[in-house]
């Protein structure tokens, strides 16, 4: 993985020392609010319900076990002993005091970890499939290019006042694991006659107006992708909407400009920026891509140990096949039954961090589903790894399932949610654990946000959950067929929301009509609902709806 | 209007985040119980203005719904319940200090 350079090491240590004495002029009341609030924002630091939140960005979410490590000290140290892993593979912490910050700010350099633009309209953390570098249907990396992307976005003069803020994935797998098609822009490394390059998606973004990516270009070769990138970040920075927060996103100025006089702009734009790159962003790539070089993997070993039934329940779900025949990747749930989804305590961080240090050639990985991977580890070491996961608590055998589900903070902590989140991911999980439909309903995603902005992803969910205000009681509205993958969808409202004791008996009614629904047992909600469309589902939502028209 | 008018003035302390409301004794209290009850605007957003110039104190003042009981001040709405509570997945945030 990336290791700093003497450069970026001095850049953070300049930038920590730089907010070091933002903050003590703040605390000593030379700032006023006004004018720290950018400065903090810049730095990731946020005002939420309860308390400060700092939110520490994890590069394409790559983590090593000394990183993994120092995230635990900060939630020992500084925090209430947890933090939170985000849908956008950075971690939040809920607790820190504004006198701590710089400390913490410090604590973090010191193993290459930073706050810097998680805030502010400005390229945020970029983004990957948390399989990178292991995944048997790679392509390739997407790292490298990630890792060139926040290079060049970190600090870049041109783009530290965006209309809005600014979110890029990469994905080097056909399975598109990092939801590129919801991000302003996405990118899909594609190979074309032996010749690696990029499919460019522009204006995704889920939020108030949820809209799915458009292809830009179909084939970009490599050596133009990061000129081109800052050409459709530039033309975004001049005609994108400044007037109204809610039209200022890339997909409002795509919607509004239409697709084709976006790509005429760009590819104008992109004349005269590719002839300023001259070739050294192609020599710091080559540079990176060594950063990256795949662990060496140790060929043999028992791939095919002895499986007790857990562990085999644990493998089905949790268990991914590896590039290398004698690996395999290993998703840690963050979401035992009951628990808040995403959140991970300073031992069990440090229970990770050893494990990878000791199985999994020191790698972690975080998903934009909250959960962590093991990317590289050994099939000959799956039952110790499972055992100690165990002992752990970290070994819940529900990747994929109703109980796996994404929910943001929502009012339990987010200053801009209108409904809680967290209690409902709780709720749903233990429901439906508790009465057996768990394993019965197989593969399916839940995802929960607690206001419109959607950072519980719910357009995207199979099932989706918005919690709303409505006239002051907590209400949630269900949408329907949401597809996070390379088949991206919209999920389409089913009806009136519900409150929140409501909820869960509707929940369950709409999954008993797909259990008597589907056509087989190997037939996911998503297919089943593809198949009949919604009205089914609506009528087991509804049945009073139902039973109102019958007597009609 | 003003029959109706029933408002407690709360910001986020400046250096833990906590929130605090205004109390009839001019400070910045913990406890919404001992938050002041405006039932004028006028004298309402006159506090409101002196919280802005607090700013070395606390951040994002705002005047919020309330409703009086025997015990003082209680939340007109759910999200100041939360505030004045903490979160519900954990035993944090003020219902935390409460038990300690």
């Amino acid at each position: 993985m990336y290791r700093y350079s003497e450069f970026d090491e001095n850049f953070l240590r300049a930038r920590n020392a730089q907010f070091r004495a933002q903050v003590a002029r703040r605390l000593s009341g030379e700032l006023t609010e006004d004018e720290f609030k950018p400065l903090r924002l810049m730095n990731g630091l946020y005002l939420q319900l309860h308390a400060y939140m700092l939110r520490v960005a994890i590069p394409y979410g790559t983590l090593n076990s000394a990183q993994m490590r120092a995230l635990a000290r900060v939630a020992r140290q500084w925090d209430k002993g947890y933090g939170h892993f985000t849908t956008r593979q950075n971690i939040q912490f809920n607790w820190p005091k504004l006198e701590d910050v710089p400390d913490i700010l410090d604590a973090l350099a010191e193993v290459g970890l930073h706050a810097i633009q998680t805030s502010g309209n400005t390229v945020r953390n970029v983004t990957a499939d948390h399989f990178a570098g292991a995944a048997a249907d790679e392509i390739a990396d997407p790292r490298p290019v990630a890792e060139l992307i926040r290079q060049w976005s970190t600090d870049h003069p041109e783009f530290q006042f965006l209309p809005r803020k600014f979110k890029i994935a990469v994905t080097g797998s056909p399975n598109d694991r990092a939801v590129t098609a919801a991000h302003d822009i996405g990118l899909r490394i594609v190979a074309r006659a032996g010749e690696i390059g990029y499919q460019v998606l522009v204006g995704g973004g889920l939020g108030r107006t949820p809209m799915i990516g458009k292809v830009l270009v179909d084939f970009l070769p490599e050596a133009d992708l990061l000129p081109y990138i800052e050409a459709i970040v530039a033309v975004y920075n001049l005609i994108g909407r400044r007037d109204n927060k809610y039209k200022a996103r890339i997909k409002i100025t795509l919607h509004e400009t239409g697709l084709d006089e976006i790509k005429r702009l760009v590819e104008d734009e992109f004349i005269s920026r590719r002839a300023a790159f001259k070739g050294v962003d192609q020599r710091l790539l080559a540079e990176i891509r060594g950063h990256f070089a795949p662990p060496e993997f140790i060929t043999g070993g028992d791939s095919a140990p002895t499986l007790s039934p857990a562990l085999r329940a644990f493998m089905d779900s949790n268990v991914t096949d590896h590039r290398h025949p004698d690996y395999a990747i290993v998703t840690v749930s963050m979401k035992s039954h009951g628990a808040t989804p995403g959140d991970a305590t300073a031992a069990q961080m440090e229970v990770l961090a050893d494990l990878a240090e000791t199985y999994g050639h020191d790698e972690l990985r975080i998903s934009h589903e909250q959960n962590v991977i093991l990317p590289h580890i050994p099939r000959a070491a799956l039952p110790d790894l499972y055992q100690r996961l165990k002992a752990a608590g970290l070994a819940t055998a529900n990747i994929g399932k109703i109980s796996d589900i994404i929910a943001c903070p929502g009012m339990d902590y987010c200053a801009l949610a209108t409904a809680r989140s967290i209690p409902i991911a709780q709720e749903i999980a233990t429901h439906f654990h508790d009465i057996g439909l768990e394993e019965e309903i197989g593969a399916l995603k839940i995802k929960i946000s607690g206001c419109i902005n959607a950072c519980g992803h719910h357009h995207v969910g199979h099932i989706g959950i918005l919690g709303l205000d409505r006239a002051g009681v907590e209400n949630y509205q269900i949408t329907l067929g949401g597809d996070h993958s390379e088949a991206a969808a919209i999920g389409a409202r089913a009806g009136p929301g519900f409150s929140a004791d409501a909820l869960i008996p509707a929940l369950e009614r709409l999954l008993r009509a797909y259990l008597a629904l589907r056509a087989h047992s190997g037939e996911r909600f998503i297919d089943t609902y593809r198949r009949l469309g919604a009205a089914p589902f609506k009528a087991a939502l509804y049945p009073e709806e139902g039973a109102h028209h019958a007597a009609a | 209007m003003s029959r109706d008018y029933s408002k407690i003035l709360t910001a986020n302390d400046l250096r833990l985040g906590d929130v605090v409301y205004w109390a009839a004794d001019q400070r910045w209290a913990r406890a919404i119980t001992d938050a002041v009850i405006f039932t004028e605007s006028a004298t309402a957003e006159a506090a409101l203005a002196t919280a802005f110039a607090q700013s070395d104190l606390v951040v994002g003042p705002y005047l919020v719904d309330a409703i009086p009981t025997e015990t003082g001040p209680a939340p007109a709405h759910f999200r100041e319940a939360f505030r004045m509570r903490g979160p519900s997945n954990y035993p944090h945030g003020k219902q935390e200090q409460a038990q300690g």
